[in-house]
């Protein structure tokens, strides 16, 4: 089966810093795979690249087939690719329900002089816009916060906000950028049970940048490490765990076995 | 869980309405001073620009200072057809297209002030629009053809009451209309986020497009309405202290907010009337009004707030949590 999305030789430079060197990955359709490494290993520059934040001068990134190196980012969004942030990006003086429905924004179907004219059609396609975003945040737990501006919401609820700002398009392909940063142990628990039900829910294929490794270990059925801009190992994720040159990307030379632990108890 | 949008309450319409008619009758009876309508007809015309400066100003975020430039090329655009090109007989009936006309033709520079702004921002797009104004400004006072610096005559008054009423609540209806809709969400998007927004398939530069586009034409509608009513037009009248004037009436009623544009505007204009004993240091007034607002209410009157009769409202169907106001 073609995959979803194929990264092909992507190498980028902030300056004279090389961030990422010829990598490479592809990913299924229906897959959840997770991308870790120490911080600074190029994780985020790669989302950034996939989703036309930055610009792609080496290597090519193809989705459901086609070339979207050269996309700008509302394009590729648009074409089934959303993303939440490491921090929370989210339109704080809008309400709740105004940022879930800006999710939307490529897939409403009235032009500017429909809105303007507050046409039949732009009721109608206002009205089914409103209620699917209603119906997200229904599934989210945030109906009674609509009309609230975001940015006055607590952490757990800005974050799933930006969730449900990211699946109202529909997408395909779903990045997460540390979702369970900040989060206690009973959080991370029902974070991983959420990711989990919205894949099969949302039929969403995943890419999953996270530190925690219970998050990890719990959610991805495979897992690429990358360090210094490098993949340093790529496979399942018990196999990963194992792996010397990930166990020395993290902790460094000749201490694994003590510090393991520590490890999977989740730090940043 | 069924929603739906409430339409706006009757009574509003009815006192739209009503506005209406006053303004149709009282400049022909004698119930008020001309002098009043004058100064009224002025308040609606400050009321469409510092609408329409709100747009980019406030709900977009940017940093326009030079919109008088707008203004200006309605105005000439709007007196030089009527004057020179269409035949007298025909002026009154065709007053309305003369305004689009005028408005057009600002709509177009706006277009031009649209492209830089993909790439600048703040400080760097102020001076864009700074320059654009000194252009502007400085072409009209090279043109020979229509006044130079000497100015611009012969426009018949066609300016009333009731054409400036009818012009400030298009002004409000339409930008209203765009405010409470996913374009305007994804204008205000902009200033909240820009990287966000294009992430969140927004496409900002159609938005950013269409925001100075909507922009420029009102600032040259009321451009055109300053001209038929002061029947003289020059260079000056559209210089970078006018549009400081339209800054003040923005950031006095409030950012991001149409109540605060009518509420600042009507404010402004009254004041400079009243202080018109001061003579020339009553233009102390508006870059000094700038300079306290931004140091001891930045927000304005009614910044980001807006009156309940604009808002849309949203009702949720039955079995639902509660009724909730749209924003």
């Amino acid at each position: 089966m073609q995959p979803i999305l194929e990264v092909i030789e992507l190498s980028h430079n902030f300056g004279g810093l090389r961030a990422l060197n010829d990598f490479s990955m592809a990913i299924g359709p229906g897959e959840l795979v997770g991308l870790i490494g120490p911080n600074g290993a190029g994780k985020t520059t790669v989302f950034n690249l996939i989703t036309g934040v930055f610009r792609i001068s080496q290597g090519r990134i193809q989705f459901a087939g086609e070339d979207i190196s050269a996309w700008p980012s509302h394009r590729i969004t648009a074409a089934g690719i959303a993303r939440t942030f490491q921090n929370i990006r989210l339109f704080k003086q809008l309400s709740v329900l105004d940022n879930v429905r800006l999710g939307a924004f490529a897939r409403h179907r009235y032009g500017l002089f429909e809105a303007l004219t507050r046409s039949r059609r732009f009721s109608s396609e206002e009205d089914r816009l409103t209620n699917r975003a209603f119906e997200l945040l229904e599934r989210f737990n945030l109906t009674h916060y609509a009309d609230v501006p975001a940015t006055t919401l607590p952490y757990g609820e800005q974050r799933r906000i930006e969730m449900a700002r990211a699946l109202i398009s529909r997408p395909r392909l779903l990045l997460l950028d540390e979702p369970a940063a900040g989060m206690n142990h009973g959080e991370t628990a029902d974070l991983i049970r959420l990711i989990r039900e919205l894949k099969d829910e949302f039929s969403l294929t995943i890419l999953l940048i996270e530190h925690q490794m219970r998050v990890v270990m719990n959610l991805c059925e495979r897992v690429t490490v990358l360090d210094f801009g490098e993949t340093i190992a790529a496979g399942p994720p018990l196999e990963i765990h194992h792996h010397p040159a990930v166990l020395e990307a993290y902790l460094g030379r000749d201490d694994a076995l003590a510090g393991e632990k520590e490890e999977v108890e989740g730090n940043n | 869980m069924t929603i739906w949008n409430k339409r706006q309450p009757l009574f509003i319409w009815l006192g739209a309405a009503l506005v209406l008619a006053a303004a149709w009758v009282l400049p022909a009876s004698d119930a008020l001073n001309p002098y009043i309508i004058q100064i009224l007809m002025y308040v609606g015309i400050n009321m469409i620009l510092t609408l329409s400066l709100n747009l980019v100003n406030g709900y977009m975020g940017e940093f326009s200072v030079g919109h008088a430039g707008f203004m200006g090329i309605g105005a000439y655009i709007s007196a030089i057809i009527m004057v020179a090109v269409l035949p007298r007989a025909w002026a009154v009936w065709l007053f309305p297209g003369v305004l689009v006309a005028g408005g057009l033709a600002a709509a177009g520079a706006g277009l031009l002030v649209a492209y830089p702004s993909f790439r600048t921002r703040g400080d760097y797009l102020a001076i864009v629009t700074l320059a654009f104004n000194m252009i502007v400004k400085s072409v009209l006072e090279n043109l020979e053809v229509v006044g130079g610096p000497r100015g611009y005559l012969g426009m018949p008054r066609l300016t009333t009451l009731f054409w400036v009423v009818v012009w400030v609540m298009l002004t409000l209806l339409v930008l209203r209309n765009l405010v409470y809709s996913n374009f305007g969400r994804g204008i205000m998007a902009i200033r909240e986020d820009e990287v966000a927004a294009n992430l969140t398939s927004v496409d900002t530069r159609r938005l950013k497009i269409y925001a100075f586009l909507l922009s420029a034409f009102f600032a040259g509608v009321a451009g055109g309405l300053f001209a038929h009513l002061l029947q003289f037009i020059n260079p000056r009248s559209f210089s970078i202290l006018k549009s400081t004037d339209m800054l003040v009436m923005v950031y006095l009623g409030g950012v991001g907010s149409l109540t605060g544009s009518l509420l600042g505007a009507a404010i402004f204009t009254v004041l400079l009337e009243l202080l018109r004993p001061l003579g020339l240091w009553r233009w102390v007034v508006g870059p000094l009004m700038l300079v306290l607002l931004m140091i001891f209410r930045p927000q304005g009157l009614m910044g980001f707030k807006e009156s309940r009769w604009f808002k849309p409202e949203i009702i949720l169907g039955r079995g639902s949590p509660g009724v909730g106001r749209g924003t």
